[in-house]
């Protein structure tokens, strides 16, 4: 239709938006997580006086590189209001083809294709039952986790595969200029990639509303079946890319590798401001969230604190940030309006 | 008419026996809408009061109220001539009140006699529940009924919609209620199941209960039904003996008002056929639907809900897919199976259910506007917060949309604001055809205004409007032609000249005869 004319009465005019976004943003749950990852950056180097050194720093981030690439990913599917269990079962899976390919001789470049495109075939596999035959989430991957894991413990039983090309440790081990690992740096190059894909580009745009309300999204003519897909795919290939930085770090792959990964980048993800219902949340926060669980991590074990608290503690802040905002949000409901 | 001679003779003129149930003031409100209005009401023991009247004049909320789900604002309840208080589901049972839905509520997945005994299974000594007991007595009271066909062993769900109203029965029977509320309960059965159904509503007639039945169709109401009150607009507006009003008497008390509302009349030309369906069909909601749609031009679909109305919008929006026939648009035929689909062919909807699938609540304004448009709005993918904004703009303001700013949540707008958002969404997109399904169904009168009257620009720019509405006012103050569906199929075409309400409510309600 052309434009509509009927001037014989100016209407109002609505504004854009009302107050300034500046002081909205200071008040963020970004801020408040950037207030406490520099609590525990400061209380970390007041615990050990090897904390505040370039290379210590920059070791500090293998601890969650891995899992925050997987994060960035999972953040735009909880959005969406859906969710993948099965990332660790794919890194496993991942890594055992990698490992069995090396058996067979293929080179580096060989072994990122197979590692990458195994996490992409995940990816599109549960987005397939998911969006094809209508099924929940939380129960295609679910199943899938087991699925994936069983199949690598099905080719490698109690075995490991070694044997890495030395060029194939570059994307674990390597730096990139001087402390910068190529983690890291891929890392924050992928975080500006993800950043701008869900906050600026009508892709993200329609991910927030399938979130808050897919039935709406779909009665307004968005591809809802079709974005999540292709959302479950972006999971998967960044599994498969978290599968090669690890087996390149560690130079090995046992079936049990990356065990229960799967809550740590989901408790990133939560942490990081994403709701776990969908609908909101931003990729910033979970790119500080990540750092705040490096930097925890880093400091427990500073402190000899043994891997089996450590998961209590992830347990323990998976449940407080999804509990914070809802008793958040009752508490401003109980004041009077 | 029964056996119960006593009733028989009073319903005829002037009931001489003392009501079992009374209404008295009953008064109920929901945010911008008066659901019931000082409402009056009496069933009496061994009778059938039918309860009519259009959709919204408030039957369903009556229904609520009596079994405590609702509490009303302001009136009394009395059983017996006591007052009494249904402030839950549970204290409206025990005060013996029953209700069969029109979907029944009981449990598919439990048996036939755990069904009829649910909260009040016999007992053991010991407490637990006594199943032989409970399987002899379920068989008793199905025996009883009638209906020995269907054994108290049985999964609910493997039951027939028929025979699971038959247990509903069974259920009020056993728990010995006074009052049993009937809401369209032969709305899903055939013929002779409905005949089986009648049969024993004048068994619990025959039994002193008081039975309110709730109907759309009067050939029904008239087989059955002794006494009759009618609401409308959340009023009870006539009330008495029903064999002797005549039907068409009944038909006036529903439609009554005037038509006070002053629709503002477009001068309709009708251009070219812009769509054109034939023959579409779905396997089980609709059957043969034909029509053509000229630019500038308002079409009205009129039905009793489940008419199938909504169905044959959401096909032509790409929602359900159907088994037969062809929808063309602009000379083309398309065959839309996704509402992206449809809206790239140039048809949107707006749904009924505004909250749940028109607006995507907690997005703020803005981005509900160019959810459909974002292609144009962005460029190679990026968005373009300034497009965006002008795009909404231009559309809301159109629309008098009032709101404090394009960025506030689109949840905190009361309903007739949100339904401007999304119809300035979807004529932001530039359709050939907008489809909307009860446009103004529970918005606020001036909101209602708005919707009217932009309507009535909407045509005069040549855009075509199929308008799904159950609010006669509305289909006749705003329709140039008017389809009227009933149980899946078009009944008829009318003009929208000179056509009687009453003619148009007949035809709705399938009923034949010269009054119509």
């Amino acid at each position: 239709m052309s434009e509509l004319t009927s001037n014989d009465t100016a209407p109002r005019r609505i504004p854009d938006r009302l107050g300034s976004p500046l002081r909205a943003r200071l008040l963020s749950w970004e801020m408040l997580l950037l207030a406490v990852a520099v609590a525990i950056f400061i209380a970390n180097s007041l615990a050990s006086p090897y904390f505040l050194d370039a290379w210590s720093l920059s070791d500090l981030t293998f601890n969650f590189t891995e899992k925050a690439l997987i994060a960035l990913a999972m953040a735009l599917l909880i959005i969406s209001g859906e969710i993948d269990l099965s990332v660790a079962s794919i890194i496993a899976l991942s890594s055992t083809l990698m490992g069995m390919a090396v058996q067979y001789g293929v080179g580096t470049p060989g072994l990122v294709a197979i590692g990458i495109g195994t996490g992409l075939l995940c990816g599109a596999f549960n987005g397939l039952l998911v969006t094809r035959l209508g099924l929940p989430s939380i129960v295609v991957t679910i199943g899938t986790m087991s699925l994936f894991r069983g199949i690598s413990f099905i080719i490698l039983g109690d075995g490991v595969y070694k044997g890495y090309p030395s060029s194939f440790g570059f994307f674990g081990q390597g730096y990139v200029w001087w402390v910068i690992s190529f983690e890291l740096a891929l890392f924050l190059v992928t975080a500006a990639i993800y950043f701008f894909v869900l906050h600026k580009t009508s892709f993200g745009r329609r991910i927030f509303a399938i979130g808050n309300n897919h039935v709406a999204a779909q009665f307004s003519g968005l591809r809802v079946g079709q974005i999540k897909f292709v959302l479950f795919c972006l999971t998967g290939l960044m599994s498969g890319i978290a599968a090669v930085l690890l087996t390149s770090r560690l130079g090995s792959t046992r079936p049990a590798i990356a065990q229960g990964w799967e809550l740590e980048v989901i408790t990133m993800v939560v942490l990081g401001g994403v709701s776990i219902l969908g609908g909101a949340g931003g990729i910033l926060g979970v790119v500080i969230a990540a750092f705040i669980m490096g930097l925890m991590t880093f400091g427990l074990g500073l402190l000899n604190v043994p891997g089996i608290v450590m998961s209590i503690f992830t347990g323990m802040l998976l449940i407080i940030v999804i509990a914070l905002p809802i008793l958040f949000r009752r508490l401003r409901n109980a004041k009077p309006a | 008419m029964t056996d119960v001679a006593k009733s028989d003779d009073a319903s005829a003129s002037h009931p001489a026996v003392a009501p079992l149930l009374t209404l008295r003031g009953i008064s109920k409100s929901f945010p911008g809408v008066r659901a019931l209005d000082q409402v009056s009401l009496e069933i009496y023991p061994g009778q059938v009061t039918a309860l009519i009247g259009e959709n919204g004049a408030g039957k369903s909320t009556l229904v609520k109220i009596l079994t405590g789900i609702y509490q009303p604002d302001a009136g009394e309840i009395a059983i017996d001539g006591t007052p009494v208080e249904l402030g839950s589901p549970h204290r409206a049972a025990l005060q013996g009140i029953t209700a069969i839905h029109q979907e029944t509520v009981l449990f598919d997945e439990i048996s036939v006699a755990e069904n009829i005994f649910l909260g009040h299974a016999p007992r053991t000594r010991l407490g637990f529940i006594d199943w032989r007991a409970l399987r002899r007595r379920a068989r008793e009271v199905l025996g009883a009924m009638g209906a020995g066909h269907i054994s108290p062993d049985t999964r609910l769900k493997e039951l027939s919609i028929a025979n699971k109203h038959l247990v509903g029965v069974a259920r009020a029977l056993s728990i010995d209620a006074r009052i049993v509320i009937m809401d369209e309960p032969t709305a899903a059965l055939s013929y002779k199941e409905i005949g089986e159904l009648f049969t024993l509503i004048e068994m619990l007639k025959a039994d002193g209960k008081g039975i309110l039945f709730i109907s759309h169709k009067f050939d029904e109401i008239y087989r059955i039904a002794d006494r009759y009150a009618v609401f409308r607009d959340g009023q009870r507006v006539g009330a008495g003996p029903l064999p002797e009003t005549p039907q068409a008497e009944i038909v006036k008390m529903m439609v009554g008002r005037s038509v006070d509302q002053i629709y503002p009349k477009h001068a309709a030309t009708p251009g070219d056929v812009v769509l054109k369906v034939d023959d579409l069909s779905h396997p089980t909601e609709f059957d043969g639907i034909r029509f053509e749609l000229r630019r500038g031009e308002i079409l009205g679909f009129y039905g009793l809900v489940g008419a199938g109305r909504s169905e044959v919008m959401q096909a032509l929006f790409g929602l359900t897919r159907t088994s037969r026939g062809s929808i063309e648009l602009d000379g083309q035929v398309i065959a839309p199976r996704s509402p992206a689909d449809a809206v790239d062919a140039g048809i949107v909807y707006v749904p009924e259910e505004r909250g749940k699938q028109g607006v995507v609540l907690g997005l703020p304004i803005f981005e509900n506007v160019s959810l459909p448009s974002l292609k144009r709005t962005s460029r190679h993918g990026v968005l373009r917060l300034k497009e965006e904004f002008d795009l909404a703009r231009a559309y809301t303001e159109r629309l008098d949309l009032r709101a404090s700013s394009l960025s506030q949540d689109v949840g905190t707008l009361s309903g007739g604001n949100q339904q401007k958002v999304v119809i300035a969404k979807w004529l932001a997109t530039g359709p050939k055809v907008i489809i909307l399904d009860e446009p103004t169904k529970g918005i606020d009168i001036g909101s209602k205004a708005a919707v009217h009257q932009f309507m009535g620009e909407l045509v005069a720019q040549g855009l075509a409007v199929i308008m799904v509405s159950s609010e006669l006012p509305e289909v006749m103050g705003m329709s140039d032609r008017i389809v009227v569906m009933r149980e899946g199929r078009m009944v008829t075409l009318l003009d929208n000249k000179n056509l009687s309400a009453e003619a148009l409510v007949s035809a709705a309600a399938g009923i034949r005869g010269d009054e119509a």
